[in-house]
């Protein structure tokens, strides 16, 4: 026992009780992120499944679709997710110096990016409840003969870009965290483990929209 | 432990039940031991309340013309399918023994994110409550596959509660799989190298990939179905422009896996029972242990074997079947190794052991007819017969439940520090053997003949084998209660266990108290030797 109480006695304050080293405490973190974000793909994955399979079935509908769909605000928002991911990793660089003011700056700069692009979205689906392109019974298009397909791409539309921006709010709920948390003075040079997981979380989201927004919103313009 | 005690101490020293009382010490707690107590009460309920269902199922078809109405039946099968797979059997070992021994058997201290852990068993709970309330609201008809368009447009029952419950806990067997995953590759003893660990660990390492991979593939087929019903919106039905195939892909992605999870994790426990009981390092454990990732990773590409009369390509059916086949190839170098273990060992018939024996016999008899089922001409006439449910309850009764209650006893005098009574457990075993067979092979024989599954009605002809099936049912249900008392009994009134009452190799036993301290071993443990490594033990009179 006496063994145990010194080692933990020897602990630096991050440092849980269960691990060695902060070395093996930051690997075991990393790690688990790294599995999370593979959850994160395969779960996804079941839509992009999905979407492969009717594009395959329904290919002129899924084409016709992309005439409704806001390219100049998706670009909009393709950017300003670019531009997050950018201003993510300079409050990940930030926190590795130490440097606790362009931290909270850097984050407070990722948060507002993420709010643009939430705004934006609402905007969008303002625009589509407006012109009846939600699924369901109020569900109109104007190709009519494409009804049925269009609908399932608009589904995946919404389930797609919907599971996008949960995590996107997701998101800025721990960059607050993160902010609070720096503000605290909880970081230093030595121990940053939760800026570095929470930016691998955010590049992910980043990323998953890199790959819906020519899925939906550019598939019909190169005819 | 120089000072050699005659008899197992009377004193308890300080370990983790002990060190701590009261109702917050329980649910606020990280410690993985007490996770996994908590896990092994809870899923035990279910384990009842599943269990209820079936003797529903088996008093209903004791008669040829039924004894409920027809809807009351299909809820029956139905909410005995979704408690038995998604709230007994996929957390059943990992959840429970594999909570509580994984970081015991590799020198760590607690799982990587004990606060995860705890997290795990409340996400648990409450898609078990949401399941539940969908059970006490009416329940579900829709059948545990939840088959769209039947789920998302005409069922008129309460398949959004029940889906949510299925979605909800899946997150805590993905927080438990990356848990172990992490756990696995990070936290191992000084000495212990892969090639050095427990079998169990090596299963519960492929078991959490399946996890950590096929699970998020469920939870969005759950959440697209649950929009579908919602919006009236067509994604998989075919009024609506869907393709209901799609879900059926979608689903058994997941859900074929999540058979190896439920029984990968009860080969870890036999490989441990087979050792120590034949006295013997198991024969081939390089076999072993990545015929588990073997399975883990073929098991993801056999899913289309059950969409075989659904319209799917043959071309493609060919192929799912072909994999299916090669499958059962890390399945049997397990049972070939277990037997080859036992020759010439030291066996001794403790309750584990009898476990053992069941599970060997009886995976294998589930594992063959599954042969049977991969093979496409034949499962034309089998699908969706007797002889599917048969074959699946060999392997997840059959395997998983006698290998739960096989690991229970062999790990039960470690876990509560007593000594359960060996009679009446052996005399239990044998009931649970005789009452599982008189219930299961029965059906074997009535689906080979045309008796198809979930109907409350059959033709006459097929009431003799039914009756036969309810009867073992009732062996069965008795075969579970004799342990669930003794046990009880034995947690407060059975003799002290010493540290090691089996002689077992592997950390948990030669190094650790029984039961465990809060943080496992009083010194960090330092591994030299191979796992089972009964051969260079000094052979002490054990009888």
């Amino acid at each position: 026992m006496a063994d145990i109480d010194a080692t933990l006695a020897a602990h630096p304050p991050q440092l849980k009780h269960h691990f060695d080293d902060t070395e093996q405490q930051l690997e075991s973190s990393t790690l688990g992120m790294w599995v999370f974000l593979l959850t994160e793909v395969m779960f996804f994955g079941g839509m992009f499944g999905g979407y492969t399979v009717y594009r395959n079935m329904y290919p002129d509908a899924f084409a016709s679709t992309s005439h409704f769909m806001n390219v100049t605000m998706g670009g909009f928002n393709t950017g300003v997710l670019i531009c997050s991911s950018l201003t993510m990793a300079l409050a990940v660089r930030a926190a590795q110096l130490g440097s606790k003011k362009t931290l909270i700056l850097f984050l407070i700069f990722t948060l507002i990016l993420g709010f643009v692009f939430l705004v934006v979205k609402y905007f969008e689906y303002h625009e589509k409840w407006v012109d009846h392109h939600i699924p369901g019974p109020g569900f109109r298009y104007e190709e009519t003969r494409y009804f049925h397909q269009a609908q399932i791409l608009f589904f995946l539309y919404f389930a797609m870009t919907g599971m996008h921006a949960i995590h996107m709010i997701v998101g800025a709920g721990l960059l607050t965290t993160l902010i609070v948390m720096a503000a605290r003075n909880k970081f230093s040079a030595l121990w940053y483990t939760p800026v570095e997981m929470i930016g691998l979380y955010w590049h992910f989201v980043d990323i998953v929209w890199i790959f819906l927004f020519p899925l939906l919103y550019l598939i019909g313009h190169t005819k | 432990m120089s000072t050699t005690l005659p008899h197992a101490p009377t004193e308890e020293r300080v370990n983790y039940l002990n060190a701590d009382y009261g109702w917050q010490s329980w649910l606020f707690t990280t410690d993985h031991k007490r996770i996994a107590l908590l896990y092994l009460f809870s899923i035990t309920a279910f384990f009842f309340v599943g269990g209820a269902f079936a003797v529903g199922m088996r008093l209903n078809l004791l008669r040829p013309d039924g004894l409920f109405q027809h809807d009351t039946y299909n809820k029956l099968f139905t909410m005995h399918g979704i408690i038995m797979v998604f709230f007994f059997l996929v957390p059943s070992i990992p959840a429970t023994l594999g909570n509580f021994l994984v970081p015991l058997m590799i020198g760590a201290r607690d799982l990587a994110f004990p606060r995860i852990n705890l997290l795990s068993w409340y996400i648990y709970i409450v898609g078990g409550v949401f399941a539940l309330t969908a059970i006490v609201r009416g329940g579900v008809d829709t059948g545990w596959t939840f088959y769209a368009p039947f789920s998302s447009t005409y069922s008129n029952t309460h398949v959004i509660l029940a889906a949510i419950g299925v979605f909800v806990s899946g997150f805590s067997s993905i927080l438990t799989g990356l848990n172990f995953i992490v756990t696995i590759h990070k936290m191992r003893a000084p000495g212990m190298t892969w090639g050095r660990l427990p079998l169990f660990v090596w299963a519960h390492y492929a078991t959490s990939l399946i996890q950590v991979l096929g699970t998020p593939v469920i939870a969005i087929t759950i959440v697209l179905l649950g929009l579908e019903r919602i919006l009236h919106a067509g994604i998989f039905d075919p009024a609506l422009g869907g393709d209901p195939v799609l879900f059926q892909h979608l689903f058994w992605f997941y859900s074929h896996p999540a058979v190896y999870i439920m029984i990968l994790p009860g080969m870890g426990v036999i490989s441990e029972i087979i050792a120590c009981f034949s006295r013997k390092a198991i024969f081939g454990y390089g076999f072993v242990a990545f015929s588990s990732v073997a399975i883990a990773v073929l098991g993801f590409l056999v899913w289309g074997h059950h969409l075989f009369v659904a319209g799917q390509s043959m071309y493609a059916s060919m192929v799912f079947s072909f994999i299916s086949f090669l499958v059962a190839v890390p399945s049997a170098i397990k049972v070939f190794n277990w037997t080859a273990t036992m020759y010439r060992g030291s066996i001794s018939f403790e309750t584990p052991m009898l476990y053992a024996f069941g599970f060997i016999g009886l995976f294998t008899i589930g594992g063959l007819t599954g042969l049977f089922l991969a093979t496409m001409a034949i499962d034309v006439h089998l699908t969706d017969t007797y002889f599917v449910i048969a074959h699946f309850h060999y392997v997840m009764v059959g395997g998983m439940v006698l290998a739960f209650l096989g690991g229970i006893h062999f790990w039960f005098p470690k876990i509560t520090g007593r000594m359960y009574p060996e009679n009446w457990a052996r005399i239990a075993a044998i009931i649970v053997f005789v009452g599982f067979n008189l219930t299961f092979f029965p059906q074997f024989i009535v689906g080979y003949l045309g008796m198809p599954r979930r109907y409350a009605t059959y033709a006459e002809e097929f009431q003799v084998l039914n009756v036969l099936s309810t009867a073992g049912a009732s062996i069965l249900g008795l075969g579970y209660l004799i342990p669930m008392i003794y046990l009880a009994w034995a947690w407060r009134k059975g003799p002290r266990a010493p540290q090691n009452p089996w002689h077992a190799k592997g950390l948990e036993w030669e190094n650790s108290p029984s039961p465990p301290p809060t943080f496992n071993f009083d010194e960090q443990p330092i591994v030299t030797e191979e796992a089972y490594n009964y051969a260079g033990e000094v052979q002490v009179g054990r009888h």
